[in-house]
């Protein structure tokens, strides 16, 4: 039976805007602990971490993000994990983020100059010391830019979470959809969603850009 | 730990991997080839002395750039046949790639053709060359170096995109990856493989695409 587009509908719609933007929060959050993880590495003094950080980043940057959620989707349970669909797509979207922000920050840590860490060492501070008070204050604020732009797609990419089952904001379209035969008012209504969340984030981080760029 | 892996499973089923390859990298060409016309569509549009047109050229830049891909291909399938216009899974996917790397491209497109300093353009027009010709032997140059990495990654980025289309059917690398998943249950060796495949190409090019930026565009600055 086709029922009518309702506040009930619209209700679906706006639960499944709450999920995308709890799944956007939670893989942000870890993937940004990961990703500062995946920079240190990526920036270590040691080779073989550098090594490792680069082939995390290779495979994420080098693979569709689908592919990555199938790969955790259908691999978690392999492991002897039960997942349900919230724990795969937060985990894999965790994932993802964590090397594209590794990326990010690695720029960044490169980007502070040498005497900076030459000074901080002169004065006999160690690695963690250094980072934690001369180098990364430095480079997050240079990528706070690009770490916002990356958030919008991030945001983007929880979608992807709608095609293992996800109940995000997607696939309550597709539900709303499909129940209503009102495509183009269900796919409008979620595009309208998205798009009142990324576009003032795509704003604010053209705007820092252009501010970092006056102040160079 | 006791799964095994059972990756011969999927060794019969070699061609349709293949054949999967080679329909991504069709469609990736296509969309690219539709999209960079449409990008440079955009950008005239949204350089131009009417009003209107630049108003469009950014509403559809920042629509596109601001909804995920996924919504855009559900958008194009199953929004437009209500209206009257039914496209196959392949033309949609087509066109939904085309219109995403439209957006993108123009924005890049753009700050190439804004870096070119003004005085180029005059210095070519005090020359008595046309304004086509200072656009052919002036700007282009400089201002394809300038975007030539983002376009670049711009291009692997859609190759990794193609693959959303699955979920409308469209014929390409994943969807021919759920049907091998579907006639042998082997989802993880599955997706394992397909991720390489993705990630071999996906190598091929960006490594092929940073080669002809040494030799085109490795000429010193001043």
């Amino acid at each position: 039976m086709i029922r009518d587009f309702t506040l009930t509908e619209f209700w679906v719609i706006t639960a499944g805007l709450w999920a995308t933007l709890l799944l956007s929060a939670l893989a942000f959050v870890c993937g940004g602990i990961g990703g500062l993880g995946v920079a240190l590495a990526r920036t270590a003094p040691i080779k073989g971490l550098r090594l490792a950080a680069g082939v995390f980043i290779d495979f994420f940057q080098g693979t569709p993000m689908l592919l990555q959620l199938f790969l955790v989707f259908y691999g978690l349970p392999v492991l002897g994990i039960k997942v349900n669909v919230w724990v795969a797509a937060a985990f894999a979207l965790t994932l993802h983020a964590g090397a594209f922000l590794g990326e990010i920050w690695r720029g960044g840590i490169q980007a502070v100059p040498l005497g900076q860490t030459e000074a901080a060492e002169a004065l006999g501070l160690d690695y963690w010391t250094r980072m934690r008070h001369v180098v990364l204050p430095q480079a997050l604020r240079m990528s706070f830019a690009p770490t916002v732009g990356f958030l919008v797609q991030l945001i983007k990419g929880t979608s992807l979470a709608a095609i293992i089952g996800f109940v995000e904001l997607s696939r309550s379209g597709q539900l709303v959809s499909s129940i209503t035969y009102k495509p183009l008012l269900a796919f409008g209504l979620v595009a309208v969603c998205y798009f009142a969340i990324c576009y003032p984030l795509s704003r604010y981080s053209a705007q820092l850009e252009r501010r970092l760029a006056v102040t160079r | 730990m006791t799964y095994q892996f059972h990756f011969a499973a999927l060794l019969p089923y070699w061609p349709q991997f293949a054949q999967g390859c080679w329909l991504t990298l069709r469609l990736s060409a296509i969309a690219v080839a539709i999209g960079l016309a449409v990008g440079l569509l955009t950008v005239m549009a949204k350089r131009s002395t009417i009003a209107p047109l630049r108003w469009a050229a950014e509403s559809y830049i920042e629509v596109i750039r601001n909804t995920p891909f996924l919504v855009q291909v559900l958008f194009i399938f199953f929004g437009l046949p209500p209206l009257g216009v039914s496209l196959s899974p392949n033309v949609a996917a087509v066109l939904a790639l085309s219109l995403n790397l439209g957006a993108f491209s123009a924005e890049i497109i753009r700050t190439g053709i804004e870096s070119v300093p003004r005085g180029q353009f005059e210095a070519g027009a005090a020359l008595g060359l046309s304004p086509l010709q200072t656009f052919r032997y002036i700007v282009l140059k400089p201002a394809l170096r300038i975007i030539y990495p983002s376009l670049a990654g711009q291009f692997v980025m859609l190759l990794l995109t193609t693959s959303i289309v699955s979920s409308i059917s469209a014929e390409e690398l994943t969807s021919v990856a759920q049907n091998v998943d579907s006639s042998t249950f082997r989802s993880f060796e599955v997706y394992i493989v397909t991720a390489l495949l993705y990630l071999t190409m996906s190598t091929i090019f960006a490594t092929v695409f940073k080669a002809i930026d040494r030799v085109c565009f490795s000429y010193p600055d001043k």
